[in-house]
């Protein structure tokens, strides 16, 4: 018979198990309510987790294109480690896995007409058709450019021109910086997301500005003003002291 | 195939706020009621869940607990001229569905509008003339600020809000706001403990002869029992409040002020993710018969009432009118119609000041902790010698430092690489945020009706927004932008920037969810969808309540207003409707 999951129980499930659990299929039916307030045990809906050690939609070589993308953006310094280290680029595959990546939330009907800036994105592309369209125009214009070399090929110098350049709109690629601004935005979801995630390592991006993550009370220091605060960050699966040695 | 179910005394669309008030209200009163509702059941233990509540992506980013446009869009553009387009993903507003609506993932500051707001053309037509308002269609509520005074207290108990009473039974109180109306009794609690922002704001607003208060707070300063013998706890400060459910029931809303009692009545039921498609009029179009609905399977019902309430999102509330054939829709070219009429927004412009060596700690906030200063609000100063009507609160509410969403960064600092490290790491902790919430006046051109192309998955038309900002507003916020310099100014940080806003209405960068109008009361039935109790005056057996009412926007959230007005128009079915159904208000 299956034993409830204590809290610890659930943070230490979320953070080392290989399932996939997925968070939009709840098996939602209509439901008449009345007489009680409606409640049952363990019908919450936790963050979706995936196992570590593979690729869910990127391709090796569109993995290492991002994984060179993301540690230019998030460079490696003496303010933390970079975006490569922390897995932002895993972080990116698993978001292009779940229904971020095939927009199915959104509004997706036609027709998709060319709009005003007010009016948003209006392309029929999903994130996952973005990268994989965005990643290979990255590489066919680097090897047409830069000595037949991939973009992950090039030295840091070189890849930040090129990243440059996509930014501005000026390489020939029409959907340069749109993509370009894709990028940015999930890489740095991922390098300030909780670590559940996938990115966030060891919440290296919390550390390097001081954000304390899952804390759920301050109480204590809603009038220490001006102090620094003292308490390390926290993930929703908890610290890794925390865990003791359970895998 | 259409079910036909057995009838019940009233059906109301939405539970949210405003639905379960009037939920519990009509139950209260011996009536049937059913609440179709098309989000999820959704309660604090279970969907809030402290193990997993304070996740920026999944909630913050992803949205998780929003309206999806998948499930219905809203298409915009900012004049007729445009094709209006769908806004594939909701930005500058997000509304909410399930149960608790947008009121389970609001901030919780918690308004009263200035007395003068009810009668705005009045107020302002005495006061500067009509000339000065020539350009609006600005209107009288219908009711007025005392006639309100005891919904906007119910509210208040109802929801703990936590504040300083700033006018009391007309003595202006120390501490409070000044220029709020009178209210017969104070908050019913005290104001939350300060965290270091607004301190060093309300000290700054104060030296330049400003007079800066607790922001009225529906994040719990301390424990409380509400009077329908709820109890909440004391707001935590964990900064996870705006998009986030609330995992402490620190936060009011439905789920922790009024479902625990109406969910145990025998003669309310829920019924969750069905969405109603349309109200049901009798074959002359004067009375409805009640609604039709579907649920998740694709089963379609028809739920026949006596009495139908609107209580959904104010938009969705126009939407199922202009579906359903109640009222005339407006039109822009004429001026006629009413539905659809008066969409009004709210007016924006924030303040950004950079300091060294300070310990901001912006995670340690709540939705609605903080300072205001509304001395440049509604008509709190002279308009005489300036170029607009209309005005801003001007808010310090440091709501969260959740850093996916918020990592400023003085102009012109790089978006990424090494230099955009060391500003980010430099500033996180050093930068000092405020705000102004401006008015917004209702014009000819800004309305809301259906789109001619774009449809939902039933094949409905969407709504369809046309806005700008009128030009006196985007002159009045950039009156308040100023004045928020000077502030800025007088916290002595190392930069200060303060932003204008300039036309147009953009739909991506979120500004605020507070979408008003549209639906709006008043005394006349040739300018308003509904009269002064929210009734119908076409088809008087359905109430439309929400800020659909609101005839334009304060510069205030407007969540203070629409339980006031719930409770108004409960008051009214309950005492004079129900005893005689038909028109409240001859027309």
């Amino acid at each position: 018979m299956a034993r409830p999951l204590s809290l610890l129980d659930r943070r230490r499930f979320l953070s080392s198990t290989g399932i996939l659990l997925l968070a939009a299929a709840s098996g939602a039916r209509a439901a008449n309510y009345s007489g009680s307030l409606p409640w049952k045990p363990f019908a919450a809906l936790p963050p979706s987790s995936f196992a570590d050690g593979r690729w869910y939609v990127l391709t090796p070589e569109e993995a290492r294109t991002v994984e060179a993308i993301v540690d230019r953006l998030i460079p490696p310094d003496e303010l933390s480690i970079g975006g490569k280290e922390a897995g932002c680029a895993t972080f990116i595959d698993r978001q292009l896995a779940g229904s971020y990546g095939t927009s199915d939330r959104l509004y997706m009907q036609g027709p998709f007409l060319p709009g005003l800036p007010t009016q948003g994105y209006q392309g029929s592309a999903t994130p996952i058709g973005r990268y994989r369209d965005g990643l290979a125009a990255l590489n066919s214009h680097t090897r047409a450019s830069l000595g037949g070399k991939a973009f992950f090929e090039l030295a840091p110098a070189d890849q930040d021109t090129v990243l440059q350049a996509f930014e501005a709109g000026k390489v020939d690629y029409k959907a340069a910086a749109g993509f370009f601004n894709l990028v940015l935005q999930n890489t740095m979801e991922g390098f300030f997301a909780d670590p559940i995630y996938g990115g966030n390592k060891d919440m290296a991006g919390w550390k390097f500005i001081g954000f304390p993550g899952a804390r759920y009370d301050y109480r204590d220091f809603m009038t220490a003003h001006n102090q620094p605060f003292p308490l390390p960050p926290l993930s929703i699966a908890g610290r890794p002291e925390w865990k003791t040695g359970d895998r | 195939m259409v079910r036909r179910l057995p009838r019940k005394d009233v059906v109301i669309v939405g539970l949210g706020w405003t639905g379960s008030i009037l939920a519990h209200e009509l139950t209260d009163a011996g009536l049937d009621v059913v609440a179709i509702e098309r989000g999820p059941w959704r309660d604090t233990a279970t969907d809030f869940n402290v193990g997993y509540a304070p996740d920026e992506l999944r909630y913050a980013v992803r949205k998780d607990l929003f309206l999806q446009p998948a499930q219905e869009a809203i298409t915009m553009r900012n004049d007729v001229s445009q094709t209006a387009l769908p806004m594939r993903d909701y930005g500058s507003f997000l509304p909410g569905t399930g149960v608790g609506g947008a009121g389970t993932h609001w901030n919780g500051h918690t308004w009263r509008f200035f007395p003068s707001d009810f009668i705005l053309k009045t107020h302002l037509t005495e006061r500067y003339g009509a000339d000065r308002i020539s350009d609006f269609q600005i209107q009288d509520w219908g009711v007025t600020y005392d006639e309100l005074e005891s919904a906007f207290d119910r509210f208040e108990y109802l929801a703990g809000i936590s504040g300083q009473a700033g006018n009391l039974n007309g003595t202006i109180q120390p501490g409070g706001n000044p220029f709020e109306g009178p209210r017969k009794r104070d908050y019913p609690l005290p104001p939350m403990q300060m965290t270091y922002a607004p301190t060093l704001f309300a000290e700054a607003a104060r030296s330049l002869g400003l007079h800066p208060f607790p922001t009225p707070s529906a994040n719990l300063s301390k424990a409380y029992v509400n009077p329908l013998g709820i109890a909440m706890g004391q707001c935590t400060a964990c900064g996870f409040c705006e998009r986030f459910g609330c995992a402490n029931y620190s936060k009011a809303s439905a789920h922790t002020t009024v479902l625990p009692v109406l969910m145990r009545k025998s003669n309310f039921e829920a019924r969750t993710e069905c969405e109603v498609l349309k109200i049901n009029l009798s074959p002359d179009g004067k009375s409805a018969t009640g609604v039709t609905y579907i649920n998740v399977s694709g089963e379609i019902f028809e739920q026949p009432a006596d009495l139908v309430l609107l209580n959904a999102y104010g938009l969705f509330n126009i939407r199922l009118m202009l579906l359903s054939g109640i009222g005339k829709p407006y039109d822009p070219s004429t001026g006629e119609g009413t539905v659809g009429r008066n969409y009004c927004y709210q007016t924006n412009a924030g303040a950004q000041v950079f300091f060294e060596g300070k310990h901001i700690n912006p995670f340690i906030g709540a939705g609605a902790l903080g300072q205001t200063a509304d001395d440049y609000n509604g008509d709190a100063f002279d308009h005489g010698p300036l170029d607009f009507v209309g005005g801003a609160g001007i808010n310090c509410v440091p709501t969260n430092g959740r850093p996916i969403q918020y990592r400023p960064v003085p102009p012109g600092t790089p978006r990424w690489g090494s230099a955009w490290k060391k500003a980010t790491q430099q500033f996180y902790n050093n930068t000092l945020t405020f705000s102004s919430q401006g008015s917004s006046y209702a014009t000819r051109g800004n309305y809301v009706d259906l789109d001619p192309t774009y449809k939902d998955r039933f094949g409905r038309p969407l709504l369809r927004i046309t806005f700008d900002f009128p030009d006196n507003d985007i002159r009045m916020s950039n009156y308040v932008s100023d004045r928020m310099q000077e502030i800025a100014d007088a916290l002595g940080g190392k930069q200060a920037v303060v932003n204008k806003l300039r036309k147009s209405w953009n739909s991506v960068p979120y500004q605020s969810t507070h979408n008003t109008g549209g639906a709006i009361m008043g005394t006349d039935p040739a300018t308003s969808a509904v009269n002064r109790h929210l009734q119908s005056w076409d088809v008087p057996n359905v109430f439309v309540i929400g800020a659909s009412a609101f005839p334009q926007n304060a510069g205030k959230n407007p969540t203070g207003p629409v339980g006031a007005l719930a409770y108004w128009a409960a008051d009214a079915i309950r005492n004079h409707y129900l005893k005689n159904p038909g028109r409240l208000v001859e027309a």
